[in-house]
């Protein structure tokens, strides 16, 4: 028993949270912010509060993080720890470039890495990992792209005597209906990954006995940190998805956010916790594939599939690093020089993110080939009209 | 030392793929996450009707609404399957989630 140190990894553990919150706000909102169905600061406020329903939505998959990926027997609290640094070192730098990447593989790779950092590769359960994450990590796009293209074609179809005008109202609503059940289906989805691992290291810290659920108020404070980063609202991300992809119209942000809703909803009642990033990515694709004339901008895709090839070794590596000091210092002391760097590295990164601002303001101005907005974040507001 | 996550360990060796859910996601996915939204677009079309059922002589127009009454019930019609659909999937997932 630990309690210093637990109330420092539960603190670590949210402020992933909040990361996995503000990185994937994009994955429900972005479409809708880009055809203006919603203002900028609408849709994240609808978003955060749907997540923090939708983290009380569902509790099956909480604890599933780790357990069937590592041997949990052997983690510790300095595991966690070290897993949890990762994790949010390698959402923070991905935020930075505006890459939409996993924040649940960023997780698991963490925590894996911390695993092997702390007792070698046999700890894993590599047959698992490839099955129940890599695969699915690999086909969810896929089958996210087949569902989101075929709406795409028969939406247009089926609207193709409607004015533009009229379609275009007519699908916005539609958008922001379907949009809302992408947050829902973030918050249950994600909220959970939080949950689980604040509930392994009570357990672990022999707080919970070990077939405990989750406590209350692990949902409630796992629900929170999720919404507020929901709502603070990574732009970055959000401008990727929504100018950088594909030049995206109401019908289209509608088949795309359903796509995504009945992908990861349907696939996590099958047992598959996806990443919600690489289904909307896989959406979004579909929806400029299913559209005759619409054009994917396969650099820009081409380098959100790097970054997802590299986040499980990369925030692994992480992980591992983190836990060999956290052991080398030792104990108590190893985590919180751990948590020292790791509050270091990620005021670096927002300090660089300043150069580049994407706010509300701008993050709908034109794409120029990068996620650096072609116009500047102080800009006066559009008019009230817009 | 030996909790109950560790214990679960021996589970059944899960194949790479598991074609078995793959199709059952991807035809479910199609249905809900396509056909829905298809559903919500003839609504939308059934909405837009003019009064006699077809585009009146001045060309189409911006309203979504057009006014056939037959077409407004039928888009309701549509508004309320895709609504209805929304709040089964909504509520299977919260029983299914909340295990008595």
């Amino acid at each position: 028993m630990n309690d210093f140190l637990l109330v420092l990894v539960v603190i670590t553990a949210l402020s992933f949270d909040f990361t996995n919150g503000f990185h994937d706000t994009g994955n429900a909102m972005a479409t809708s912010i880009a055809t203006k169905a919603l203002s900028p600061r609408v849709a994240v406020g609808l978003s955060a509060v749907l997540n923090l329903v939708g983290a009380f939505l569902s509790l099956t998959v909480a604890a599933t993080i780790a357990s069937g990926l590592v041997d949990t027997g052997i983690v510790t609290l300095t595991v966690v720890a070290a897993g949890l640094a990762g994790g949010i070192i390698w959402n923070l730098v991905t935020w930075l470039f505006g890459i939409p990447s996993s924040s649940s593989h960023a997780l698991i790779g963490g925590v894996i890495g911390a695993t092997i950092g702390a007792a070698g590769g046999h700890a894993v359960q590599w047959h698992n990992l490839v099955a129940k994450v890599i695969v699915p990590a690999g086909l969810s796009p896929i089958v996210a792209a087949l569902v989101a293209g075929t709406g795409t074609w028969m939406l247009y179809r089926i609207s193709k005597n409607l004015t533009e005008g009229a379609r275009g109202s007519g699908f916005r609503i539609g958008q922001i209906g379907s949009a809302s059940m992408v947050s829902l289906a973030h918050g249950t989805n994600d909220a959970q990954k939080t949950m689980g691992v604040i509930t392994l290291a009570l357990i672990v810290n022999k707080t919970l006995p070990a077939t405990a659920g989750a406590p209350f108020w692990v949902i409630l404070a796992c629900g929170l940190a999720i919404a507020l980063g929901t709502f603070v609202g990574g732009w970055r991300v959000i401008r990727t998805l929504g100018k950088g992809l594909v030049e995206i119209e109401p019908p289209q942000g509608m088949a795309a956010e359903s796509a995504s809703a009945a992908v990861i909803l349907l696939s996590s009642h099958f047992g598959y916790s996806l990443s919600t990033t690489h289904v909307a990515t896989g959406s979004i694709i579909g929806t400029g594939l299913g559209k005759k004339g619409a054009e994917v901008r396969w650099n820009v895709a081409g380098r959100m599939a790097t970054a997802w090839v590299f986040t499980l070794p990369a925030a692994g590596v992480v992980g591992a690093g983190a836990y060999a000091l956290a052991n080398a210092i030792g104990g108590t002391a190893g985590v919180v020089v751990d948590t020292i760097i790791l509050i270091a590295i990620a005021a670096v990164i927002f300090w660089r993110s300043r150069k580049t601002t994407v706010n509300p303001n701008n993050v709908n101005s034109e794409w120029t080939g990068s996620v650096a907005p072609s116009e500047p974040a102080d800009r006066a507001p559009e008019p009230a009209a817009a | 030392m030996h909790h109950v996550l560790a214990a679960a360990a021996p589970t059944p060796i899960p194949p790479w793929i598991n074609f078995t859910a793959l199709w059952q996601i991807v035809v479910l996915s199609l249905l809900a996450g396509a056909g829905l939204p298809a559903l919500f677009a003839i609504g939308l079309r059934a909405l837009s009707l003019g009064g006699g059922g077809t585009q009146t002589a001045e060309g189409p127009s911006d309203k979504l609404v057009g006014g056939n009454p037959a077409g407004v019930v039928a888009a309701g019609v549509c508004f309320l399957i895709v609504l209805g659909a929304i709040g089964w999937g909504i509520w299977a997932i919260y029983e299914a989630g909340h295990p008595k």
